[in-house]
Order: structure tokens, then C-alpha cells, then sequence
């Protein structure tokens, strides 16, 4: 690989694209560091700050419609086996009923009620989405951080590493490891994360090398501090904006991911996703337009609240992106 | 049995079979399918200008019309318009390929009648030139349609981006002092600068069209690679599976690869060393 000058292009690929190019751009104005104060510098935890971000945040509609939709989501999740009208797995009817009275949703080629096996298919989407990013962003953290902080070899591992991950398609090294190994959720989840980090540990690493020159880090050097210390305490409060708005874009694409995959027919055969219920659907378009309808239009219901919950996150906590 | 299995070298030990592999993917041989009997590498570039056409049509509308929108969106800033791209993008983003796919097939092809479901050509009918060319176009438009949009919106919304960014420099307010219409300083100043994030990203989307391929030749029964890793899948041909990863990545590499020379000549700044 050669060297590309431009912070917004090389790293974080579909992420950085998404984030407007705002992270990793030099510091946030709120952001830059107490010079030279002993006590650790966490200008993120004051109150006036986190209540700027709060109203940086609500004043972002389209943030606040996907944080609605996404509670909405999380709710169907957590009681669908309570609102779900029948067990998703059970024949709860005859096969190919349209969407009516009965069956709200329609029936699918076994009789399956549509709409419990969506209620019951957000269960798994949202904590693939959830469970993967936030494993992918938590790797991604120390192992950025640690290729920041130290640099030299580590570094030199690390961004070889990253830049593989980045150019080989995801989706197609999920789809071998699934593959090889047997479908299995806990399986999706550890694919999905361990796929996901480097994105992260570039756009951590970028912080960390940043940051590590400023004064407040040589004064809690000078008085003895640890380099864990250093990292946990001083700079990490600094440079975990970035990494929480690429964290929250993560949790869309591992949705989509997990999708792709169970519309592969790598899904966990022993729960109702709806990558899964759109691979059915593929085999009856003609005869039910609502198999394939129902589940796609939950996905992007989810995947772009996710997106614009993460837009939103990035306004709030990059103020740079939007002040020009 | 036993000879099934020295015949395929299954009883060496599993270092030296990774290391046979490796060596000889190195010299393009995959090893053979398990469904089909014939070499991997064979069976793949078979499928290959199939898989080519789809996604260098996506990827080509995307790669001239996304920065046109973001263009647009960038000059009329907070407008209409703006919103309106700056959303659709959004969606265009967040929509899974695969059921877009579905979608289209649904409407144009179920409902409307318009255009073919399935398929690269026609089946019932052996055409020939023009009347050849014509049919594989109207087996491909829709495909590439839904293949197109997530690119369509990274490219027009990085576009954007770095077009606000790049017209807020310096060098743009030094253009429009000397007395240069907008337009020119537009055309001739910003954008130039501006398309360059937006160039090395449409290097990394050929890579990753890749993927998006796979998922709509499956919709649409597109005889390419794609289809032919679903079909792998289904029946358990690791040597077909190993082979197309290995070749998407070596593709993905060489679009990188391209991305960056283009680069070097889009920005003469860059030296490579």
C-alpha cells in the first residue's frame, strides 16, 4: 500500500464515509485538552458538555425519529414472545395467506404467521447488531490504542493487519469461515466482530498518535503515571468520540451482514431471522409478495435508524463536521 | 476410500496440504470442484465476464453520477435538494441489496411485465448480434439497478462532503477575488481537489461490489461468480469457495492497487517511494 496524505480517505473505509469525513481531523473545539493539569483531564464528563451533546443530538430529527424507531425495535425484541399473536415457528394457519383480519401479515409456504416471525427476527438482528459491534468497537479500542500509544513494531503489525481486513471483502471471509465451521448465532456474532475491529483501530490509532504529543500527557508522564494510566485516564477520554460514532455506524452493517448471510442460508437454522425469511421468500416471489416485503422492509427500517441514530451521534460529538 | 483419499491427498498432514495449496494457488491452480470434476480456476473465470459486466455497469453509474449528485447537493447547500439527496443516500445506504433485488423483480418484472426476472439472455430463443446484445441489456438493467444505490449514495455523499469542505479553502475565496465566475471556480478549482476522497473510495467500492454482486446474482439467477457461490454453498464445494474468496480478494487488491496509481496522476503531490 501506498501512503494517501488525506485523513478522511485511506482510513475507516465505508465508515469514514459515512462520518463525513469528520473524526481524526485535528481536535473538536471543546475537545483540546487543560494544558498542563495534573489531575486527569476529562473535559468529556462535565456536565455543561455532556448537556451541549444532548441538545447537539435532539436538535438532529432524523436522530431522534431512529432513536424512537430503534426503541420501538428494541421493545418488539424483548416482548415479542408476549405480542407476538403466535410462535413463530408453529403452523399457525394455512400456507399463502395474503396479509388480512387474521393474519396481518399473511402466512408463509408452511403456514408460519409473517408477523410473529418478524416480532421474533428482532430478537436475533438487533443482537447480532448490537453484540458484534460492540465487541468489534471494544477490540478495536484497545488494539487502537495500544498501536497509538506505543507505535513501532505493534503499530507496524497492527496497520498491516488492518489494511488486510480492509481490502478483502468482508462479507466473502464470513461466508467461508460460517461455512467451514457450521452456522451457529454465537458463531455470526464472533465473525461479524472480529471482522469489524480494524476499521475502529485505525480511527483509534490516528487519536492516540495524535494525542500522545499534547502537554497533558508528558505532565502525567513527568509525575509517574503508568502507560496504562496514561492510555485509560488521559487519553482515552480524548479520542473515544470517533470511535463510538464508527461503533454505532457498526451496528447497521452487522445487521446487514447477518442479514446477507442468512440470506446466503448461513443462518442459524434454530431461531426466525429475517435474512433467512427473505431467502424463503426468494422461492415464492410470484405466488407471496409479502414474504419478501415484510422482513426487508424491517430491515431497513432498523439498519437506518441505526444510521441515522449514528449520523446524529456524530454531529453531536464531532461539532467540527457541522460547524463550517 | 482409501484411495479417494490419497487420490485428493488427504492423508498428509494438514500443514503440508495448506502449504500445497498455497503453492500451487500461486500458480493459479485452485485444486478441482468436488460438484463439477473440473479445475476450480477453470470453473470461476467461466463465470467471470458474467459477474464483470453486472458489476462494472453498477459501478460505473455510480462512479459518474454519485459525484454529479453530490456536486449538485454541495453548491445548494441546506436546500431542497440537498435534503432530499443527503436522505435518500441515507436509505440508499441502509437498504439490503438482496431484497431491493426482490423488490424490482416484484414490480417490474411480476407486476408491470417491463423487464426479464431471471437470467442473462433469453432462454427459448437463440439470438444472434444486435438483437444478442439488446436481450443481455434488458436481462441486466435491473440487476444493476439494485446493485447500484449503496454506491451511488457513498460517492455522492463523500462527494458533498469534500466538495463544502475543499470550497471553504484559502485557495477558493483567492479564486473568486480574482474575479473567476463561480462556475469556473466550481469546475476548475474545487472539484478537482475535492473528487480526490472521492476517487480512492470508488477503489475500495469495486472491491467490495464484489460482495454486493453475489447477493443480487443470486436474486436474479445472473450466471456469474456470485451465483456460482451460492450454488458452492448449497453443495459443500470448499475448493470453489476457497478459489472465489481468493480470487475477490486478488481483485480487491488490484482495484487498490489501480486506485492508487489513478491517484498519483489525479494528484501530482503524491510520490510514491
Amino acid at each position: 500500500m501506498t501512503s494517501i496524505p488525506d485523513g478522511g480517505a485511506g482510513d475507516g473505509g465505508m465508515s469514514s464515509a459515512l462520518a463525513g469525513a469528520g473524526p481524526a481531523r485535528g481536535a473538536p473545539g471543546d475537545q483540546r485538552p487543560a494544558t498542563m493539569k495534573l489531575t486527569p483531564a476529562r473535559p468529556g464528563t462535565s456536565a455543561s458538555g455532556t448537556v451541549r451533546r444532548w441538545r447537539r443530538f435532539a436538535r438532529h430529527r432524523g436522530a431522534v425519529a431512529g432513536a424512537a424507531a430503534l426503541a420501538l425495535l428494541a421493545a418488539a425484541a424483548v416482548l415479542a414472545p408476549w405480542i407476538a399473536p403466535h410462535d413463530p415457528q408453529a403452523l399457525a394457519g394455512p400456507p399463502f395467506v395474503s396479509p388480512g383480519p387474521r393474519f396481518w401479515l399473511g402466512t408463509d409456504n408452511l403456514g408460519r404467521d409473517v408477523l410473529s416471525e418478524i416480532l421474533h427476527g428482532a430478537r436475533i438482528s438487533l443482537a447480532v447488531g448490537v453484540l458484534a459491534a460492540a465487541s468489534s468497537t471494544l477490540i478495536g479500542v484497545a488494539m487502537g490504542a495500544v498501536a497509538g500509544f506505543f507505535g513501532g513494531r505493534a503499530d507496524a503489525v497492527l496497520m498491516r493487519t488492518t489494511e488486510f481486513f480492509q481490502i478483502v471483502p468482508r462479507f466473502f471471509l464470513a461466508l467461508i469461515i460460517i461455512a467451514l465451521s457450521g452456522p451457529g448465532l454465537a458463531k455470526i456474532i464472533f465473525v461479524i466482530a472480529i471482522l469489524g475491529w480494524p476499521a475502529v483501530a485505525r480511527l483509534v490509532r490516528g487519536e492516540f498518535l495524535r494525542l500522545r504529543t499534547y502537554e497533558f500527557v508528558e505532565a502525567a508522564r513527568a509525575v509517574g503515571a503508568s502507560p496504562l494510566l496514561i492510555i485509560v485516564r488521559e487519553i482515552l477520554p480524548n479520542a473515544i468520540a470517533p470511535a463510538v460514532v464508527a461503533g454505532s455506524l457498526d451496528v447497521a452493517q452487522a445487521i446487514l451482514l447477518e442479514a446477507g448471510l442468512s440470506f446466503f442460508g448461513l443462518g442459524d437454522p434454530n431461531h426466525v431471522s429475517w435474512g433467512t425469511m427473505i431467502n424463503t421468500a426468494q422461492a415464492f416471489l410470484g405466488e407471496a409478495w409479502w414474504l419478501s416485503t415484510f422482513p426487508g422492509l424491517a430491515i431497513l427500517l432498523a439498519v437506518l435508524s441505526v444510521n441515522l441514530v449514528g449520523d446524529g451521534l456524530n454531529d453531536a460529538l464531532n461539532p467540527r463536521s457541522e460547524q463550517r | 476410500m482409501q484411495a479417494v483419499r490419497h487420490q485428493f491427498g488427504l492423508d498428509r498432514p494438514l500443514g503440508v496440504q495448506l502449504l500445497k495449496y498455497l503453492q500451487h494457488a500461486g500458480t493459479g491452480d485452485f485444486g478441482y470442484s468436488f460438484a463439477q470434476r473440473r479445475p476450480v480456476l477453470r470453473v470461476i473465470l467461466e463465470r467471470a465476464p458474467a459477474t464483470a459486466l453486472l458489476v462494472l455497469t453498477a459501478w460505473a453509474a455510480a462512479a459518474v453520477l454519485g459525484p454529479l449528485i453530490g456536486i449538485a447537493a454541495a453548491l445548494r447547500r441546506n436546500s431542497a435538494l440537498d435534503h432530499l439527496v443527503m436522505t435518500s443516500a441515507l436509505a440508499g445506504y441502509s437498504i439490503p441489496v438482496f431484497w431491493l433485488g426482490q423488490l424490482l423483480v416484484l414490480a417490474f418484472a411480476l407486476w408491470l411485465g417491463w423487464l426479464p426476472a431471471e437470467g442473462m439472455q433469453a432462454v427459448r430463443r437463440q439470438l444472434t448480434g444486435g438483437a444478442h446484445l439488446a436481450d443481455v441489456g434488458r436481462h441486466l438493467i435491473l440487476p444493476a439497478v439494485a446493485l447500484c444505490p449503496r454506491y451511488l449514495a457513498v460517492n455522492a455523499r463523500l462527494m458533498r462532503t469534500s466538495l463544502i469542505d475543499v470550497l471553504h479553502r484559502d485557495y477558493v475565496t483567492t479564486a473568486r477575488a480574482k474575479g473567476l465566475s463561480a462556475s469556473r471556480v466550481v469546475a476548475r478549482h474545487a472539484v478537482r481537489n475535492a473528487v480526490l476522497p472521492v476517487v480512492t473510495i470508488m477503489g475500495f467500492d469495486l472491491g467490495f461490489l464484489l460482495t454486493g454482486s453475489a447477493l443480487v446474482e443470486t436474486v436474479f439467477a445472473w450466471p456469474g461468480v456470485g451465483l456460482l457461490l451460492f450454488t458452492s454453498l448449497s453443495t459443500r464445494d470448499y475448493p470453489v469457495l476457497l478459489g472465489i474468496f481468493s480470487l475477490a480478494a486478488a481483485v480487491a487488491v488490484a482495484a487498490n492497487l489501480l486506485t492508487d496509481i489513478v491517484y498519483g496522476y489525479l494528484d501530482p503531490r503524491i510520490r510514491y517511494t
